[in-house]
Formats: C-alpha cells, sequence, structure tokens
C-alpha cells in the first residue's frame, strides 16, 4: 500500500471508518435508530432502552476485562452507585438529570479507582476476587447507610424531564438512552485508536514486558477501572430514571456476572462485541420467556421455571462460547461478514 | 463482657471454621492439582446437600446409604466438570477456566432450582442432638458433629494424601507436572482424581452445612467465603486452607453475634481485601516470581 | 562518556547468584556484545538494566545519571529500548500497533482527547504512523504485514516486529536478546545488517546478546563474557575469542559439540 500523499492518506487510513462503504453504513444504522421509535410499539422501545443500559455497562466492563485484561465482577456494584447517586441528587438537589448523570459516573468513577487499588498489587484471579470483595462491600453499604439509600426499602426517582417532556416512558426515554449509548460507544472505541488504548492491550497480552516498553502499569490499569466504572455509572443513572426506584436487590453479584457473560459472548475486546454482547444477553430472557410460555400450553406453572432455565442457560452461554467461541459472537459476525462481504465496521 | 458468651461463639465459630476448612482442602485439592481456581465449589457443595435430599427425602433410602450416594454423585459430578469443561482448556489462560467455573457455578444453580426449586429445603435429620457441654459451654450438637467430622475426614484425607499411591501421585503432579509426566505418572487421570475427590470432599461439605442451616440454592455463596478463606491462606496451601478455614469462621461468628449477621461478610472480604494488598500470595501459599 | 555503566551490580535469587559484582560499560555509539553460556545471567543483566529486577548492590548509570532507583517505565522514558529473548510481542494486536506502542514513551496525548479523539490525539496519531511507515517499516521491510496480527507471523518475522517495535520508540540504548537465535542463514544476515544500519544511520549504542559467535564476532566493537553471574573477560572481539578462560567457560558446560562449534562462529541451524 504505497500512497501518493502520505499526509492525509494515514490520517484517513487511521479513521475509524474508512471507507465511504463504512460510512454510509454508519449513516444507515444512526437513520434507522433515529426512525425506530416511529414504528416500533412500546414494548420493542422498552427492550431497546433495556439494550442500551446494558450495553454501556457492557462496553465498560470490555475496556476493563476484555481489553486491559482485569477480570471484574464488580460492574453491577458500580451501576448501583451510579444509581443511587443519580437518585440522591434527584431528591435532594433537584440537579437538572445531565448533570445528574454526569455526577453519578464521577462518583462512580471514584468508587472504581478506589476498588481497583488491589489491581497494583495483584493480577488475574486474584483481582476478580477482590472486585468480588468490593461489590459485597458496597452492595452492604446500599443496605445500611439508610439516611442515603433508604436500607432495603429502596429509593423512588422521579422521571427525567427535557424540554418539557417527562422522559416516562420508553418512546420518550429512548430519546436519552439511545445517543448516549451511540457516543459513549464513539468514545470508547476512539480510545483504542490512541496509545492509551494500545496500553490498556498491551497490559492484557503481556504486562510486565509492557512496563519494560514504558508503559506505567499502575496509571494505566487503574485508568482502566476509572473508565469501566464511568460507564457503570453512567448506565447506573438511566437504569434509576428508567426503573424509577432502585433498592440494594438491583445490582446483585449476579448482574454483575450477567455482564461479564455479555462480554465473553459478545466478544472480549471488541466493540462490536460489547454491542452484539449487551443485545444478546438481554434478548435472551425475553426469548426464554416466550419459549416459557409456550410450553405452558403443554405444562403446568412452567413459568415457575423460567428464571432456573434463565440462569442455566447464562451458565451455559459462558461456558459453551469460552469453549468454542472464545472471541464470541463478533467473531461468529466476522465470519459472516467475510462472506458476503458487505459490513462496514471494522473490527 | 462475658467470658463464657464468648467462649461458646467461639466454639460456634470454630464449628463453622470445620466446614470452611474441609472445602477449602477440596478448593486447594484442585487448583494445586490442576491450577484452577474453581469458584463452582460452593455449588458443588450445594449440590451434595441436594443429593443427599433427594436420595435420603426423596427416595427415602437409609440415610448412611444417602450419605454414600451423595458423596459419590459429588465425585461424578467433580469428574464430569473436569473432563467436560475444564479438560479442553488445558493450558489455556486461566482467565478463561476461571470464567468457565462462573458460568458452571451458575448452570448447577439453575438445575438446582429447577429440580427441588428455589425454596429453602431441611434435611432428613442426620446428626445426633444430645446438647454438648465442654466445660460450662454450651455447643450445639449439630455444629460439634460437623466439627468433629469434617476434622476425621480432614484428617483421614491427608493420610491418604501422604501414603496412598494416589494422593504421591497427586503431590507430585502438583510439585512438578513435567516431573511426573517423565515418571510415568498418569497426568491426566490424576486431574480427573483431583476433581472427583474435591468433588467428594465438597459433598461432604455440603452435607453437614445443609444439616446445620439447611440446604438453599443460594448456599453456594459459602464457596465465596471459601475462596476468601483458601486466599488468606495460600492457595496452594493445605494448611493454610485449614488454619485460614478455623480463623475465619471463628471471626465470622463473633462478628455476627456481637456486631449483627449483614456483618458478617463485611468482615471476611475486609479481611480478604487487606491479605490481598499486604500478602497477596497468603499466609502460607508460594509467592510466584515472574520471568522475562 | 559512556552510555550505560553497569556498576558493581550483585543479583540473586533465594540461593542463585544470577549477577555478582558484575561490571560492564557500553560505549556510545558502537555495539557491544554479551556473551557467555546458558544461565550465565546475561538475560538478569537485561532485566537489572530495564529495571525488572532490582539488584541487591550495586548501580546502573545511564549517560552519566543513576538510575537505579527509577521504574522500568521511567527508564523506558529515558530511551532504553528493549527486545527479548522469548518474544514478547502483544500477540491480540497488528504489527502496526505493536510497532505504536513503541512510540508510547514519546506521545502525550491524555485520556480527554483520547476519547474524542481531537486535537493532540488526532494529530500525534498521525504524526507517529508517518513517522513508523516512514522510519521503521521502510528500513526493516515489514510494510506489506502492517495489518497482520502478529501471533500469525513466522517466528523470524516476529523477531523483526520485535526490533520495529524497540525502533519507534526511537532509543539511545537497544538492548537486544538473543536476536538472530532459532533463525535461518538468510534471516541471520538480514538481521546483522539491520543491526549495524541502526547504529550507522540511527546512531543509536547496541548492547546484544548473542550466542552465535559468527555475529558476535562480525559486528561487535566490544565483547563482555559472563560466567555465573561473573565477568570473565571483556575486550575486542578478537582478543576475546582467543582468551583461555572463554573457552574453558564454555567446554566446562554439558554440550560440547555444538558450543565449539559456536565458538567457530557456524550457523546452528545450518
Ligand atoms: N526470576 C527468576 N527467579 C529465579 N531464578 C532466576 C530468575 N531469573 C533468572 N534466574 C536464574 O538466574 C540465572 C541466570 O539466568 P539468565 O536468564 O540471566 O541466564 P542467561 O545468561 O540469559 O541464559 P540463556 O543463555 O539461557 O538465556 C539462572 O540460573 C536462572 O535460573
Ligand atoms: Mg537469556
Amino acid at each position: 500500500m504505497r500512497i501518493g500523499s502520505p499526509k492525509e492518506t494515514y490520517a484517513a487510513d487511521e479513521a475509524l471508518f474508512r471507507t465511504r462503504t463504512q460510512w454510509a453504513w454508519f449513516g444507515v444504522l444512526l437513520a434507522a435508530l433515529a426512525g425506530f421509535p416511529f414504528v416500533a410499539n412500546l414494548y420493542w422501545l422498552y427492550l431497546v432502552c433495556l439494550v442500551s443500559i446494558n450495553v454501556i455497562a457492557v462496553t465498560g466492563l470490555n475496556v476493563l476485562t476484555g481489553y486491559t485484561g482485569q477480570v471484574s465482577l464488580g460492574q453491577a456494584a458500580f451501576m448501583g452507585v451510579g444509581a443511587y447517586t443519580v437518585a440522591w441528587l434527584e431528591n435532594h438537589t433537584g440537579s437538572p438529570f445531565p448533570v445528574n448523570l454526569l455526577a453519578g459516573s464521577v462518583v462512580a468513577t471514584g468508587v472504581g479507582l478506589i476498588a481497583g487499588l488491589p489491581s497494583l498489587r495483584v493480577k488475574g484471579l486474584y483481582l476478580a476476587i477482590a472486585t468480588i470483595a468490593a461489590s459485597f462491600i458496597l452492595l452492604f453499604i446500599f443496605k445500611n447507610w439508610e439516611s442515603v439509600t433508604n436500607g432495603t426499602r429502596g429509593i423512588g426517582i422521579e422521571p427525567p424531564s427535557a424540554f418539557g417532556v417527562a422522559l416516562e416512558n420508553p418512546d420518550t426515554f429512548y430519546w436519552l438512552v439511545v445517543p448516549v449509548t451511540v457516543v459513549m460507544l464513539l468514545l470508547a472505541s476512539n480510545l483504542f485508536r490512541t496509545r492509551i488504548g494500545r496500553a490498556f492491550i498491551a497490559i492484557r497480552d503481556r504486562d510486565i514486558s509492557a512496563s519494560v516498553l514504558g508503559i506505567d502499569l499502575p496509571r494505566y490499569k487503574l485508568m482502566s477501572f476509572g473508565i469501566s466504572a464511568f460507564y457503570a455509572g453512567m448506565a447506573g443513572g438511566l437504569y434509576a430514571y428508567f426503573f424509577g426506584s432502585i433498592n440494594p436487590e438491583s445490582f446483585p453479584l449476579l448482574m454483575s456476572i450477567f455482564l461479564l457473560a455479555a462480554v465473553i459472548v459478545g466478544g472480549m475486546g471488541s466493540m462490536l462485541g460489547s454491542i452484539l454482547g449487551g443485545i444478546f444477553m438481554t434478548l435472551v430472557p425475553e426469548l426464554l420467556r416466550y419459549g416459557i410460555d409456550f410450553l405452558g400450553l403443554f405444562m403446568e406453572n412452567a413459568s415457575a421455571v423460567l428464571s432456573p432455565v434463565r440462569t442455566v442457560v447464562f451458565g451455559l452461554l459462558i461456558v459453551g462460547f469460552l469453549l468454542f467461541e472464545p472471541l464470541g459472537l463478533a467473531e461468529i459476525w466476522r465470519r459472516i461478514r467475510r462472506f458476503f462481504h458487505l459490513w462496514p465496521f471494522r473490527t | 463482657m462475658d467470658w463464657l458468651f464468648l467462649f461458646e461463639v467461639s466454639l460456634a465459630g470454630l464449628g463453622r471454621g470445620g466446614l470452611y476448612a474441609l472445602t477449602g482442602v477440596a478448593f486447594v485439592l484442585i487448583y494445586k492439582a490442576t491450577r484452577v481456581i474453581n469458584l463452582a465449589i460452593g455449588e458443588m457443595l450445594m449440590v451434595g446437600a441436594y443429593l443427599f435430599i433427594g436420595f435420603g427425602a426423596g427416595m427415602a433410602l437409609p440415610l448412611w446409604l444417602a450419605v454414600i450416594l451423595a458423596l459419590l454423585g459429588g465425585a461424578l459430578l467433580g469428574f464430569v466438570l473436569e473432563r467436560t469443561a475444564i479438560r479442553p482448556l488445558l493450558g489455556e489462560n486461566p482467565i478463561s477456566v476461571f470464567m468457565v467455573t462462573i458460568g458452571l457455578s451458575s448452570v448447577l444453580v439453575g438445575l438446582v432450582e429447577i429440580i427441588w426449586t428455589a425454596n429453602p429445603r431441611s434435611l432428613p435429620d442426620l446428626l445426633p442432638r444430645d446438647p454438648i457441654f465442654i466445660g460450662d459451654a454450651f455447643v450445639a450438637p449439630k455444629t460439634f458433629w460437623s466439627f468433629v467430622i469434617a476434622a476425621g475426614v480432614i484428617a483421614v484425607f491427608l493420610l491418604l494424601f501422604r501414603f496412598w499411591r494416589g494422593g504421591v501421585a497427586l503431590r507430585a503432579t502438583a510439585s512438578d507436572q513435567g516431573a511426573a509426566y517423565a515418571m510415568g505418572i498418569n497426568v491426566p487421570a490424576v486431574y480427573s482424581l483431583a476433581w472427583a475427590l474435591a468433588g467428594l470432599l465438597a459433598a461432604g461439605a455440603g452435607i453437614l452445612l445443609g444439616a446445620i442451616s439447611g440446604a438453599s440454592s443460594s448456599m453456594g455463596v459459602f464457596g465465596l467465603t471459601v475462596l476468601v478463606v483458601v486466599i488468606v491462606g495460600g492457595l496452594d496451601s493445605v494448611l493454610g486452607a485449614l488454619l485460614a478455614g478455623v480463623l475465619i469462621g471463628w471471626v465470622e461468628s463473633v462478628a455476627g453475634v456481637y456486631l449483627g449477621g449483614e456483618y458478617e461478610q463485611l468482615f471476611t472480604f475486609s479481611i480478604l481485601l487487606v491479605v490481598l494488598l499486604v500478602r497477596p500470595w497468603g499466609l502460607f501459599g508460594t509467592r510466584e516470581i515472574e520471568r522475562l | 562518556m559512556s552510555t550505560l555503566e553497569v556498576d558493581n551490580v550483585s543479583l540473586s535469587f533465594g540461593g542463585v547468584n544470577a549477577l555478582n559484582a558484575v561490571s560492564v560499560t557500553v560505549e556510545a555509539g558502537g555495539i557491544t556484545a554479551l556473551i557467555g553460556p546458558n544461565g550465565a545471567g546475561k538475560t538478569s543483566l537485561f532485566n537489572a538494566v530495564s529495571g525488572f529486577y532490582r539488584p541487591q548492590a550495586g548501580r546502573v548509570l545511564f549517560e552519566g545519571r543513576d538510575i537505579s532507583a527509577l521504574r522500568c517505565p521511567q527508564r523506558a522514558a529515558l530511551g532504553i529500548g528493549r527486545t527479548f529473548q522469548n518474544i514478547a510481542l502483544f500477540r491480540g494486536m497488528t504489527v502496526l500497533d505493536n510497532v505504536k506502542l513503541g512510540a508510547h514513551v514519546r506521545t502525550r496525548t491524555g485520556l480527554f482527547s483520547a476519547l474524542w479523539y481531537l486535537g493532540r490525539a488526532r494529530r500525534e496519531e498521525t504524526q507517529i504512523r508517518e513517522q513508523i511507515e516512514r522510519e521503521v517499516f521502510d528500513f526493516l521491510e515489514i510494510d506489506h504485514i502492517r495489518r497482520h496480527p502478529v501471533a500469525a507471523l513466522p517466528y523470524g518475522l516476529q523477531k523483526r516486529v520485535e526490533l520495529a517495535r524497540a525502533l519507534a520508540m526511537r532509543p539511545r540504548l537497544l538492548l537486544l536478546d538473543e536476536p538472530v537465535a532459532g533463525m535461518n542463514r538468510e534471516e541471520k544476515e538480514d538481521m546483522a545488517r539491520f543491526i549495524l544500519d541502526v547504529k550507522e544511520q540511527w546512531g543509536v549504542t547496541i548492547l546484544m546478546v548473542e550466542h552465535d559467535m559468527g555475529m558476535v564476532m562480525d559486528i561487535s566493537d566490544q565483547v563482555y563474557v559472563l560466567n555465573f553471574g561473573q565477568v570473565i573477560a571483556s575486550g575486542r572481539p578478537e582478543t576475546v575469542q582467543a582468551n583461555p578462560e572463554v573457552i574453558e567457560a564454555y567446554l566446562g558446560t554439558d554440550d560440547m559439540t555444538t558450543l565449539r562449534r559456536r565458538l567457530r562462529g557456524e550457523s546452528e541451524a545450518a
């Protein structure tokens, strides 16, 4: 690939979307997202909102676990921090919702940085276990810091309003959550075009040689934790607004496992993977519900097994993908794309 | 300060610690032989308890037979998990293997809930119920007997580990896999053996734990505390698991009684964080030095 | 002033004395070779220079400055580049990204700018891309594989990408740990040529560990011989080669024939 005028063309070669086709597809995608509310019913919009919230949290976790190689089982708890911050601000200061969401993310970032401190001493599995510990401690705080969190009773949150419209239902909330998700995905994608993203991947692939090559491990590990928690905080804040109430049960360890599963199923170290994983893992329970409803036609109280079946399926997905498709749905997608030569996104 | 009460609480803590130690030994066994951090150990324990319910209450078999079958079932479970889900990842990134065990634990919880529902169950009465006094201090009989049994099982196990051929093969594999191969030890068989034995031990711990506080599909959370135990003790140290098990059982009991039940885990995990920050390889674990 | 001065460095692991009061001086602008039988402590010395191992005694001076207290990344930032004995490429990245990573210490882009890919991020990324294409890829003749994942490359090319990554940093001192080990004759010749070019065109000072005596004799200006963690000889290549103590050190080890061959400078692969 010898190119005439290097300056311009190398810049173009470094772009997020490198070809005109890719730009075109991105445009089509945005247009589809913008048009969707006008054709879909509330149920579908509800699903998209839920998917979006999950995609944000999964993207954050992917930055930390998929790209930086630091396994975390604390993502749901960080979401909780964002959610409680938003709830508290909403109920006590009445500050506008964008401020609340940002504040929630920032507070979550701070907590994430603290929870990331063990990563300076330990790595891999030890770290995963340290994040479980952090998660338990946060849940304990949610339960017991009554004056702020209202304990196990939880807190109610008024829906945010913009331009005099309450973003109460999925058809309006959509316009908040989907753009935020798109922006956050673009930001994360940008990160991996720069030295910071490369430093993350280097830490994942071979931390000690990264350090010898000039990567300051503590700095970048903590940065990754911070970013991941920021995304969790944003997702948690949106969650609080979307569901209108939160309690300590909203962010259990199981949800962290769910998010980790989404990262694995979607594809570790791939933005496309975060999206696909977020979509897939949100839709699986829905599909299961249909399946069980269908079973209910032949079977008494089939609905009772819904929750355990979901648990089994989540587990099987984690195991199955790790065994048979460790690069996740993103890799399957890539294979399909190679087959059809269609899709715009670079991996 | 009521010293007698503290003493009683401490004894109860030791009782619980015995179970931690037993499960911790199962965990360390797997780790030493296969270098897998098995997050599903708590769920394997849970399956043991439910198998006992299934054989003892569901099929109304004699209790001694139900215990044996449940133990064998636990061993079979360990064996199957290793062969189907762990073995294929041999030599892969340990983090992937770790996450597989997270997936497995989820599968086991779901299966138990499908078969036995999510409602808590009590186990058929297994342990003697006559009150026990040590000096003036009262010990709940279940706690006392489960501690005695756990201690006995651990003792037998340690002897096996030392003198039985399989135990020697296990230790050889743990200390140097390459050398073990060279000496003609069937290393894959050792892996299976380690998982099967660990499954058996975990099932035993599950029956005891269930006998004390009933079985529920969330009893796998016990495994998280066991994880803390083995990290505090050192992942590859049986002695560490034993001591840390008893220590953490005691701390939890004391914290639970004097501060309230919800503080138990707060203490456990705070201990964990401190150990990770100060001495990540645990009290008795081997410190690994990385090479470049 | 010498570029690197290892001053009386001692390093031990438990009972093993990997380095025992080792002193090595690397003159600016030259190629210094470090040789010695397996386990002599050559890689350990590199690690002590990089900052990965902390010696129990002694100092490391870089361009006259005592860097003993600096951590790895800080030493890299001063301009100490390195390749590794066991290839340590980042397997999840492409060739281009691996090489770009080498330029990490020369860039300053902060988080905010990176997230938006505006301002400094855009400027720096374009700039290092150009520099890498111009200075490194053309030079090492690897521009055709820039988008390949490194894990899929043949061994010889991987070694070359490692060199590229070290060069992208524009080092002042380059540590090469067995740059031609496991290569065939042709690859070795290429690599020797690159190393000489790096010295001559880039003016980089080089410290190199190498078992291939032919190569050491051909391209190095100065040789240090390490055995059991001690410097047993040093000087011009010809003098060192003739030093009976050196021959003894090699003969003392197990595999005499291969070592004899190595001493005579025959390629192992041949
Ligand atoms: N991290 C470590 N822990 C324990 N011992 C080590 C460590 N690193 C090196 N050693 C020991 O230090 C000694 C020197 O090793 P080193 O790797 O420096 O040798 P070398 O000269 O590079 O050998 P080779 O030619 O085989 O690469 C060896 O005995 C080695 O076992
Ligand atoms: Mg070496």
